[in-house]
């Protein structure tokens, strides 16, 4: 079954478009990282998910509709909002507790054995804690809630690099049983490059990009050219193409038919894996990559089209 | 389709454990036990305000013993009545000051209550557990309603006593006969008139004071005492210069001193040692004002809560 499932998903603030009609669907036991710009709708759609706001169009999270069924809903969803929001005021004992009395899938045993591998101790109070302790508490927590979808925003800003990776490792080896759903927005696309099943790129309020990381390798390219064959390389039309020392690196759709309903913005052609392997080394686009071709086409073609037809982004 | 309690198919075990240990829902009892605890841990001025008051205060009658004696050896000379009175008035003042100090602490409470949790961003973590609105507001609401005036019946009972034993201690030590004092003083009836005072009126008579603070602590996005006050002082003055009356202000007026009959609830334990005193609290309890009042609150706690659905982090 899908876990979560969205139809012109659309949300406003006055004359600010937020959502613009996101068709998504999310299948039970997926990893999916969405990725965006500042401001491109990602918390605005997690809002809606989770019931926090309300909105137009057609959404089911778990088969209930989140803003009228946000009680039942909030027993099998977990989430951590993109900034730390743990009352300081509370002590770490406390926020236990009363996770406990009022969650009835919290395991309080399996939170307690997660902090014990942390310094933290049980009477400390949250704002005594660092930023990187705060969020251990949450994610202990989180990890005790036998939830069938968990909704991460931005869950590690703020994290140095070790309590970064400690977080993904945890919830990858601890937490997610392949039943379970999770989704996640950050700006720190490389970390969680290795997590993820699902990828989905949002860019003003609409879903620019989206594929499973085995389509993501079997379809797209990277190829490292030297110039004596960048031109070459740039006559099979590339989506993206950046320099760096010794050459160019180019981005290549090797299936741009397929899914019709996502556009990449450059026309490119048909090009093969053995015809990039001839021009120089290929391997696999990073997230970041993808991101910045995709992303970085649609700000460059917008601006063009607002020059030339006076507004208006494609489709 | 409703696929909420589907099996996947392909790691079955994990979620039949999990649905056997765990109950699906929480009782209603005990998400609001855990509401109003949490209200406790984070706002321990409702029990140490109260408590330093008392404390203050038992300082200050400590000290006033000095002058036990003499008083009790002057009070024999007067009437009952008057000895009565004279006896009873610093148990009297007690129970006014921590009155007087956990209304304070609920304006304050109820201030605070939607609108804190807003300021520090932890309503994210609140709204990501399967707690209502309606219980939240309703536990919030609970605590100046009826929380507040048990704690401050507790503390001041406690307080008349350490006062009582206090007393009879000093007097037993100067040689001054302590039967006036128990003979006297009306100890039972006291407490359970000011039972009566601070549930029927601190809480049911003030709770559409309470709703209306709670609704504006949800509301407001910056100085909810300021967007708590001013409507109540405009819609005064409006009234005034368009019909030259005063009938919200004297509204307010008689709600905030005890009701319009002048007195649908006793106000000082004075009032405690008149005969028919213990009639007092039906003829609050059948009183209009006091459903009329139930009935605007109930109407500012709805209000609350639909509005605490659609509300974020300021």
């Amino acid at each position: 079954m899908a876990c979560i499932e969205a139809r012109g998903l659309r949300k406003t603030f006055g004359k600010t478009i937020a959502l613009d009609g996101v068709d998504l669907r999310v299948e039970e036991g997926r990893i999916l990282g969405l990725i965006g710009p500042n401001g491109a709708g990602k918390t605005t759609a997690f809002n809606a998910m989770l019931g926090l706001t309300p909105y137009q169009g057609k959404l089911r999270v778990l088969g209930r509709d989140p803003w009228t069924e946000r009680d039942q809903l909030m027993r099998d969803v977990c989430f951590i909002a993109d900034v730390a929001v743990l009352p300081r005021w509370m002590r770490v004992s406390q926020t236990l507790d009363y996770v406990a009395g009022v969650h009835p899938r919290f395991d309080r045993a399996k939170a307690e054995s997660f902090l014990a591998k942390t310094t933290i101790g049980r009477d400390r109070r949250i704002r005594e804690l660092s930023k990187g302790m705060v969020t251990q508490v949450h994610l202990a927590i989180i990890m005790a809630i036998d939830a069938k979808l968990l909704v991460l925003d931005e869950p590690t800003l703020g994290l140095d690099i070790l309590y970064r990776k400690q977080f993904y490792d945890s919830l990858l080896s601890d937490y997610f049983d392949r039943s379970r759903t999770i989704v996640v927005a950050t700006h720190q696309v490389e970390e969680i490059e290795h997590v993820l099943t699902d990828l989905m790129f949002l860019n003003r309020g609409r879903i620019v990009f989206q594929s499973s990381m085995e389509e993501l390798e079997a379809r797209y390219l990277e190829v490292m050219v030297r110039p004596e064959h960048a031109a070459a390389a740039r006559a099979l039309k590339p989506m993206h193409e950046h320099q760096v020392i010794g050459g160019s690196v180019l981005l290549f759709d090797l299936m741009p038919d397929l899914m019709p309903d996502v556009k990449h913005d450059v026309k490119h052609g048909h090009v093969d894996r053995q015809q990039l392997a001839a021009l120089g080394d290929v391997h696999t686009p990073s997230i970041a990559d993808l991101f910045v071709a995709v992303i970085g086409n649609q700000a460059g073609q917008s601006q063009g089209q607002e020059q030339g037809k006076g507004k208006g982004v494609a489709q | 389709m409703n696929t909420i309690n589907t099996q996947p198919t392909a790691i079955p075990e994990p979620k039949l454990d999990s649905q056997v240990n765990a109950p699906a829902v929480i009782p209603p009892a005990q998400l609001m036990y855990w509401s109003v605890r949490r209200e406790l841990w984070e706002n321990r001025s409702l029990y140490i305000a109260p408590l330093a008051a008392a404390a203050l205060f038992l300082v200050g009658f400590l000290i006033s013993t000095v002058r036990l004696p003499e008083k009790m050896r002057a009070a024999s000379a007067l009437s009952p009545m008057q000895q009565l009175q004279l006896i009873a008035e610093p148990y009297n003042f007690a129970a006014l000051l921590l009155m007087g100090t956990t209304l304070f602490v609920a304006i304050f409470y109820c201030l605070d209550a939607l609108y804190g949790e807003r300021r520090d961003r932890s309503i994210l973590f609140w709204k990501s557990l399967p707690v209502s609105d309606l219980t939240v507001v309703l536990s919030k609401a609970s605590v100046p309603l009826l929380l507040l005036p048990l704690v401050t019946f507790v503390i001041t009972i406690a307080t008349q006593w350490i006062m009582l034993m206090l007393s009879t201690v000093v007097l037993l030590g100067s040689g001054v006969s302590v039967a006036p004092l128990w003979r006297q003083l009306p100890f039972f009836q006291m407490s359970l008139m000011l039972l009566f005072h601070l549930v029927l009126g601190h809480g049911l008579y003030y709770a559409p004071f309470y709703g209306w603070l709670l609704l504006v602590s949800g509301w407001a996005r910056r100085a909810p005492f300021l967007w708590a006050a001013l409507p109540l002082f405009a819609i005064g003055i409006v009234e005034k210069i368009a019909f030259n009356t005063t009938h919200f202000a004297t509204m307010l007026g008689s709600r905030f001193t005890g009701g319009v009959e002048g007195g649908d609830f006793p106000l000082t334990v004075s009032e405690s040692m008149h005969p028919l005193s213990h009639l007092i609290p039906l003829r609050f309890l059948i009183s209009p004002g006091l459903w009329i009042g139930m009935a605007v609150f109930a109407l500012f706690l709805a209000a609350a809560v639909r509005i605490r659905r659609y509300q974020a982090p300021i």
